[in-house]
């Protein structure tokens, strides 16, 4: 399936996560990683109104960009429910034991000059290349 | 009030990044990866981006004693690269290689109405709890030996 390169987009769209980014630490001291944040929220340990607060935050914006623009959200996911629910399966596994994803080391541990993250994310990041690779190009797709 | 209003409006403007940038919809996540393919360069515009402007502010922000709303900032202190590290990172690869959803692109997706990102975060979810009941087993085999 072709995307077209949007670059414009891309930049404003990196730049807000960036400001999300500095604007949690800046406030509340946290590191904008979905996995903790998330997790953090369906596993209580107290302080989790915040978390929450966050991710409800998250999900309105979608809602709110489609209510202004009067547009759509593209969103093109044309695989098999048991492909979605086995990449699910394993994202949450995976960033449970590493400890983060993309926006946790990706963007908040790299920012840091973390070791740990920065060796996470080109983990993944390779790892997610060789999987498309083997899904699209040695066994033709789902 | 005010510190959980200011964390949903900063989720706010996390989730619109996350939408305007095209990083909820899985094909163009996928076509960064497809390099002998259909390649999609969005995805490195937007971590470059986001990446240059965090460390940017870290380096403000950091420096004041404490955040607005905490009397400490929470940092990860872990330093070593333990097999928890790789294997999971690598699980979590293969995982959004398959479906092109990560965490953070599959949670605003969820504001989309659409059901695939419902399909995603129910899994993601099964796996979160699966992966920190194990972690709790083998704590308490390690505590008991």
């Amino acid at each position: 399936m072709i995307t077209t390169f949007t670059p414009i987009e891309a930049l404003l769209g990196g730049s807000m996560i960036g400001i999300a980014a500095v604007a949690l630490m800046a406030t509340h001291g946290r590191v904008a990683g979905m996995t903790g944040i998330l997790t953090g929220a369906i596993m209580p340990n107290g302080d989790w109104g915040w978390r929450v607060a966050f991710l409800l935050g998250a999900v309105a914006a979608p809602v709110a960009i489609l209510l202004l623009t009067g547009g759509s959200l593209p969103l093109q996911a044309d695989l098999p429910a048991w492909a979605i629910m086995l990449g699910g399966l394993l994202v949450g596994i995976g960033v449970t034991f590493g400890g983060g994803c993309t926006s946790g080391h990706g963007v908040c541990g790299m920012a840091r000059l973390s070791v740990r993250s920065v060796v996470a994310t080109l983990t993944f990041m390779l790892t997610t290349f060789a999987t498309v690779f083997v899904v699209r190009h040695i066994l033709g797709g789902f | 009030m005010l510190r959980n209003l200011a964390a949903a409006l900063i989720g706010l403007v996390f989730g619109a990044g996350i939408a305007i940038s095209g990083m909820a919809n899985p094909a163009k996540v996928l076509n960064f990866f497809d390099v002998f393919g259909t390649w999609d360069p969005s995805l490195l515009l937007v971590m470059g981006s986001a990446l240059t402007v965090t460390f940017i502010g870290y380096r403000f922000v950091l420096r004041r004693p404490t955040p607005m709303f905490d009397g400490r900032f929470h940092l990860p202190a872990k330093r070593d690269l333990d097999l928890p590290l790789i294997g999971g990172s690598i699980l979590f690869g293969i995982g959004w290689g398959i479906a092109g959803f990560c965490p953070g692109g599959a949670i605003p997706a969820l504001g989309s109405g659409e059901p695939s990102p419902l399909i995603f975060v129910a899994a993601m979810i099964g796996g979160i709890l699966l992966a920190n009941g194990l972690r709790a087993v083998s704590a308490r085999r390690q505590s008991l030996a």
